[in-house]
């Protein structure tokens, strides 16, 4: 309280809160993490710009894992249910979400459409969140891993102009290698920007027009979510970063 | 649009606890805000004002206290601001670090009546 203001009658007090804004969204994203857990279903959040490639990586994985894995897949954009449609053409269950303008998807938006997907019938939910390199790592959805895409043609200073985004994935897979003699790339200055803020980050260099390093990816994630099928329940991703491969150690181009 | 989403949030949560605490009127939001967090100052005043109309925060004075981007060298333990290309340690020149401040996003206090 700061106390009674001299020629005032109202009272002035300081109610002190110290509380993350965003903590609702975290509670419904603990809740959905809870749920996936329970359902044994292994959830990525994939990121990225418009244009790097979340859809083509994600059918990319689907092509690569369907055998193995009963896939399901949310799909947010502001509008449209392209993403959803091309999804659904491969025989997969796709959700589209269109959130009407907002740049992110939130841990709500997730929940209402959990429903639309038979959860007991998957093992690894896809959620292809709205192409936005700021928002989207704000807002837990109760996902895994946070996956991130860049891309070539973006250029190599990305890193260091989306420090938020970089350093708080878990996974970076950069789409669109096979344009790397066309770009003016410098893979060095683009992989030291990442490693400066994220050097625990798993690192994939593909691409999903030509295939290159897709299966490498592939079996990663298989490999990982057979890890987390073991130890369900941790609160804090499925595996702690000193288990995944590093940036260093990943898949070289 | 974020902040429109954010700036709801905040109004929520103000209002949960400044009716906890019976205030009549919210007059201030003090916030805090690290660099890294994406959030617009005049942006989250501007929808503020709008989705704050009609509730008892109606008029209320958004501050915020920006923390700036730190990091921790790994190989020497200097923290040191992160500032735009040059993510070297100041100490030992090793490069980058972990984030130490700069996630910054939560709401301080409000000040009622």
């Amino acid at each position: 309280m700061t106390g009674q203001e001299a020629g005032s009658k109202r009272w002035d007090v300081k109610v002190q809160i110290v509380k993350d804004i965003l903590s609702a969204n975290e509670q419904i994203a603990l809740e959905n993490r809870q749920l996936f857990d329970e359902k044994g279903v292994f959830v990525l959040n994939v990121m990225a710009a418009p244009g790097a490639g979340k859809t083509s990586l994600i059918e990319c994985t689907i092509e690569a894992l369907r055998e193995r894995l009963r896939i399901g897949v949310i799909e947010g954009d502001v509008a449209s249910t392209i993403d959803a449609d091309r999804i659904a053409r491969l025989g997969i269950p796709a959700v589209q979400i269109n959130t009407g303008g907002g740049c992110h998807l939130d841990a709500n938006m997730v929940r209402v459409a959990l429903p639309r997907l038979s959860l007991d019938e998957t093992d690894l939910l896809l959620i292809e969140n709205v192409g936005n390199l700021i928002c989207p790592t704000g807002f837990a959805l109760g996902e895994h891993l946070k996956v991130m895409i860049a891309s070539t043609p973006e250029g190599d200073d990305k890193p260091y102009k989306y420090p938020g985004m970089f350093s708080a994935v878990d996974v970076l897979v950069l789409n669109k290698v096979d344009l790397l003699p066309l770009l003016e790339f410098d893979l060095d200055y683009f992989r030291r920007g990442v490693e400066a803020l994220n050097p625990d980050v798993a690192f994939f260099p593909v691409s999903c027009k030509t295939g290159e390093g897709v299966q490498t990816w592939a079996k990663w994630l298989l490999a990982t979510q057979g890890m987390a099928q073991q130890s369900p329940g941790s609160t804090t991703g499925v595996l702690s970063p000193s288990r995944l491969p590093t940036f260093s150690q990943t898949n070289q181009i | 649009m974020h902040e429109l989403a954010v700036t709801q949030s905040m109004l929520n949560l103000a209002l949960e606890h400044a009716e906890q605490a019976g205030a009549r009127h919210i007059t201030g939001i003090n916030l805090v805000i690290g660099q890294m967090s994406g959030i617009v100052d005049d942006c989250v005043q501007f929808y503020f004002d709008f989705v704050s109309k009609g509730t008892i925060a109606e008029g209320a004075v958004l501050s915020f206290e920006r923390v700036a981007s730190c990091l921790r060298c790994r190989s020497c333990g200097e923290e040191f601001v992160l500032d735009g290309h040059d993510w070297a340690c100041p100490a030992c020149g090793a490069l980058g670090g972990e984030v130490i401040a700069g996630r910054e996003f939560y709401m301080d206090s409000v000040e009622v009546e």
